[in-house]
């Protein structure tokens, strides 16, 4: 049983479990599913600057920053008493490709060749955790949601803004991989 | 956000936080913090379940920008059809909360943010590898590094707030 848990989940399990957030939140409190909110949350807590976007009562919302400490902690039940020992099986297209780029090392979830402290304070590791990552957080507040409170939540409740959001995401996605990245990984 | 001030403080309140967020507290109930150990508890499943489906992978990310797997997209599209069909079971049923509260979705508007700042979080998203979600998951299992990734969203996020009034919307 356990050595079945500790070899990666199909997707329909994955997406069951990731699907059934939605019912569980609004049956629970009434909560409507989302993450990105954390990042407005956290702001609103720590420093609020008496930004009106910032000003409210951001306690009401501290559900979402337990759920995220949640995630957190789940992580790291998974990678240090679940984790699969295997390498991660890539599609062979990507992984030829990845490693035209230099980028070979998928013994992990994350590539060693990026993700290390060492890495940071490259022109790469700049763009890929201080740009990306302004990126993301300042994204998804502009768009009002992520993948989680725009394509999930969002499409389960036939928002069509979500709908509109979550292609805008994908077509971002896709011109980053395809046009961009190529040059950003032999930096 | 002009009238705010004309109303209820709780009602204005409430516009605050719903600000184009997605996801908003509709309950009216005031509980103990530890009420909200439930989230928690949920959490860490949702946690176990990014890492075990490979979900805070940035090659599981490349391979679904780059259309070489499957995998992503049936997560994705299967966590909608979940959600879609709980959610019309809820309101066909009219479902209640455990705590007998009335369940409500709010409606989402249309603004110009869905298309343009859309689009900056797809562009982050194939750098990053994650969306919120998996960079706390990312720094659960860890990778450290993402720690950075984290504080950079966190402040995005705050210069968009502090500069929101002059984008377009």
């Amino acid at each position: 049983m356990l050595e079945a848990i500790k070899q990666p989940w199909p997707w329909y399990v994955a997406g069951a479990l990731i699907g059934l957030t939605v019912p569980y939140l609004l049956l629970v409190g009434n909560k409507t599913f989302g993450i990105s909110s954390s990042l407005r949350h956290l702001c609103a807590a720590c420093l609020p600057a008496n930004i009106k976007f910032f000003k409210y009562d951001w306690k009401k919302e501290a559900w979402n920053l337990f759920f995220v400490g949640g995630i957190a902690l789940g992580a790291f039940i998974a990678a240090n008493l679940l984790s699969n020992p295997d390498p991660i099986e890539l599609a062979v297209p990507t992984a030829e490709y990845l490693a035209s780029k230099g980028i070979t090392d998928t013994s992990s979830l994350q590539p060693s060749e990026i993700f290390s402290w060492d890495q940071l304070f490259t022109l790469r590791g700049l763009i890929f955790f201080v740009i990306g990552g302004f990126m993301v957080g300042f994204g998804t507040r502009y768009a009002g949601g992520c993948t989680s409170g725009h394509a999930i939540m969002g499409l389960s409740s036939l928002q069509w803004p979500s709908l509109i959001a979550t292609m805008m995401f994908m077509i971002g996605g896709i011109l980053m991989t395809w046009f961009i990245l190529p040059t950003l990984l032999t930096l | 956000m002009e009238t705010a001030s004309q109303q209820t403080p709780a009602t204005a309140d409430l516009q605050q936080r719903e600000l184009d967020a997605m996801c908003v507290n509709e309950s009216v109930l005031k509980h103990p913090w530890w009420y909200n150990l439930k989230y928690s508890a949920w959490g860490i499943l949702f946690g176990i379940v990014f890492v075990k489906a490979e979900i805070v992978s940035w090659f599981r990310i490349q391979e679904m920008f780059r259309f070489e797997s499957f995998h992503m997209y049936g997560v994705i599209g299967t966590a909608v059809m979940v959600g879609l069909i709980s959610v019309l079971l809820i309101k066909r049923t009219k479902a209640r909360t455990i705590y007998g509260e009335e369940i409500h979705i709010p409606d989402k508007t249309f603004n110009k943010g869905q298309v343009y700042g859309a689009l900056i979080f797809g562009l982050g998203w194939a750098i990053t590898g994650a969306c919120p979600g998996p960079l706390f998951a990312q720094i659960g299992a860890g990778y450290s590094v993402v720690i950075v990734t984290f504080i950079s969203a966190v402040a995005g996020t705050w210069v968009y707030g502090r500069f929101r009034e002059k984008l377009p919307h």
